[in-house]
């Protein structure tokens, strides 16, 4: 089974646990159901848990978010999908249909499902080509801090002495300080863009990745296998780059799937301040900022851009909630 | 705990030293450059020298910097290029409507989310436990800008009931505090619900009850009180929080605040504002980290003795 091969090499410290409780899962349909490890959309564990039998006990038993995974699977059907599905072009619209309303309003047409907006431009189309945007911004942005987190965790981790004390005070500097500042700087110098915030949000997000991969390559560093890579006459850059680093890829790909959520909405808010991706993007943010002057009478403007954020972040959240769990056996249940 | 303080002091003012660099590199090396903003079109060549030299912008770099500190020291950042005004003057006559609604903020948030927190910790399952766990999901994936337009279209538009933009009276407080305190109220929720549930499964508690203690007095003074530790850590991450939250929630209510004036003078190329909310921002963050350090501290004996 995949996702069991996954949790074991992530953690080796992930055991059954042996008090775990089966709770009554009032929110089955928010959090997900209890179900058999063996079985993972099997329904019927689920109901046999709810009896009270103990079943096999042995087994491994996780909850699978249903919800989450069911709008994650959205997303990146609208992502991949994009170019299929959207029945319009994003950034072609006719003025003579400019703020139609969705179709089951009065005045709506079927041609636009979900409404057009000032430029006539079809809503829906537009919000899933803005799937695209969202999750490039922000795969972009952790692959920038993430790469910049695991290096200087590595070196931080593997060199110790004053170079690990110099990064680290570094890192508690740099994560004392709110991002916002940073970008006021960079956007004022180099424009507001899609770049702008990666670079910023690059530079300001690396402290804790780097933080964690320091403390994994710490414990890692001690292990029969970088010693006898060093026996081996290996060089630290060696042994960094292929032992201790593929051993650490794992945590950062899960600890980057629990953050895009939170960066989704960063990312939307800036768009939304004007100090993202500029118009005439179909990002999420941009589409509120620009509906928002029309909010008196074309609500849909302001309405879907904000529930495809929504979805999008509740995927990310309810998936990484419970991955963290699936990390941490001592999280559960909270 | 004395030379604690004077580590964390000095840290701090190391800090503010790295970020005025900083600033100064970026503002000055980028392409603001003063001059050609502040010059109207018809200028001749001669006018941006004069003024180039009244900004002392033809003399070396290093030299500059040297100014750049000495004026930072006394508190004079420039005037602002839109209100022939003081920058510094600027920003502190905007600070107390921020303050203002920050503070409603983060008292709604600090009394909501601990009581929600604290109530769903000592009786998982109920009510309070499921509306907050609920809550908490929705506070964490709902951008409060979207809350606010929604909240505008929804109690402003449709319904007329709140005002939808400006200061002034107490209904113009209760939907910029809401959007303000929805990531906190969801993050403390969250954070003092599982705070709560492990020191109340600690044995000091079941001591407690042992012994006789009253209900109350457990969960208030003992656990809450251990629980406390992980809750002040992330008050500093509510207070980041925030700083980005009143640019969004000033700009989306027309709340005269400094994150208002902040993006407003950006768009308007007004630098000196600019530079100014950016070090006075970084000055309440350092000096609330050092705070929080020491609170932390004599909270937490083990920090201290490190």
């Amino acid at each position: 089974m995949p996702i069991s091969t996954l949790a074991f090499d992530i953690n080796k410290s992930w055991r059954l646990n042996a008090n775990y409780t089966v709770q009554e899962n009032v929110f089955g349909f928010l959090y997900g159901y209890e179900a058999d490890f063996q079985g993972l959309f099997n329904r019927k564990s689920y109901m046999f848990l709810k009896k009270g039998k103990k079943s096999s006990e042995k087994k491994l038993r996780v909850r699978i978010p249903y919800l989450g995974l069911g709008c994650l699977g959205l997303f990146f059907f609208t992502v991949i999908f994009a170019n299929v599905i959207s029945p319009h072009d994003p950034y072609e619209g006719d003025l003579a249909d400019s703020t139609l309303p969705p179709a089951w309003e009065e005045g709506g047409t079927t041609r636009f499902l979900l409404g057009t907006d000032m430029l006539g431009r079809d809503v829906l189309s537009r919000l899933i080509h803005g799937s695209r945007i969202s999750l490039l911004i922000s795969v972009g942005c952790i692959a920038f801090y993430g790469t910049l987190g695991v290096i200087l965790g590595l070196i931080s981790g593997f060199s110790g002495g004053r170079t690990d004390m110099i990064i680290m005070r570094l890192a508690d500097l740099w994560s004392s300080l709110p991002g916002i500042i940073l970008l006021f700087m960079l956007a004022a110098v180099y424009g507001p863009s899609a770049k702008t915030i990666i670079i910023t949000f690059g530079i300001m997000g690396w402290p804790y990745y780097g933080r964690i991969v320091r403390g994994e390559s710490l414990s890692l560093k001690e292990r029969d296998f970088v010693r006898l890579a060093r026996v081996a006459g290996c060089s630290n850059l060696r042994i960094m780059v292929s032992h201790v680093f593929p051993n650490i890829v794992n945590t950062v790909i899960i600890l980057a799937t629990i953050d895009i959520g939170g960066i989704i909405v960063l990312i939307a808010t800036l768009s939304f301040l004007g100090l993202g991706t500029q118009p005439p993007s179909c990002d999420w943010g941009l589409m509120l900022a620009e509906g928002r002057q029309y909010i008196t009478y074309a609500w849909w403007l302001v309405t879907f851009p904000g529930i495809a954020i929504v979805v999008a972040v509740l995927g990310f959240n309810l998936t990484g909630d419970w991955l963290r769990e699936l990390l941490d056996p001592k999280q559960k249940l909270r | 705990m004395q030379g604690y303080i004077l580590k964390r002091v000095l840290i701090a003012i190391v800090t503010m030293f790295v970020v005025l660099t900083v600033v100064f590199f970026v503002f000055r090396m980028g392409a603001a450059d003063p001059v050609s903003i502040m010059l109207p079109p018809d200028a001749t060549p001669k006018d941006a020298q004069k003024l180039t030299k009244k900004f002392g912008l033809d003399k070396p770099l290093i030299v500059q910097y040297g100014n750049f500190l000495k004026n930072a020291i006394r508190g004079d950042f420039g005037a602002s290029f839109r209100y022939s005004e003081p920058a510094l003057t600027v920003l502190f006559s905007r600070f107390p409507a921020s303050l203002e609604l920050g503070l409603v903020a983060f008292l709604m948030a600090l009394s909501i989310g601990l009581s929600i927190g604290i109530i769903s910790a000592v009786k998982p399952d109920s009510f309070i436990d499921r509306f907050g766990r609920v809550f908490a999901l929705g506070g964490m994936s709902v951008p409060s800008f979207w809350a606010g337009v929604m909240l505008i279209l929804f109690f402003g538009v449709t319904l007329r009931w709140l005002p939808i933009a400006g200061r002034g009276s107490l209904l113009n407080f209760i939907m910029p505090a809401f959007c303000l305190s929805l990531f906190p109220i969801a993050l403390l929720t969250r954070l003092s619900r599982s705070a709560m549930l492990d020191a109340l499964k600690s044995d000091y508690v079941v001591m407690a009850r042992i012994k006789g203690v009253p209900e109350i007095r457990v969960i208030l003074i003992h656990a809450f009180k251990n629980a406390s530790i992980s809750v002040v850590t992330v008050i500093f991450g509510i207070f980041q929080a925030m700083i980005l939250g009143s640019v969004v929630i000033e700009n989306i209510f027309s709340w005269p605040g400094i994150g208002r004036l902040v993006l407003t003078s950006f768009f308007f190329r007004d630098y000196p504002v600019v530079q100014v909310y950016v070090l006075f921002v970084t000055f309440l963050v350092v000096m609330f980290y050092l705070l929080l350090d020491i609170v932390y501290a004599y909270i937490d004996p083990r920090i201290r003795y490190q």
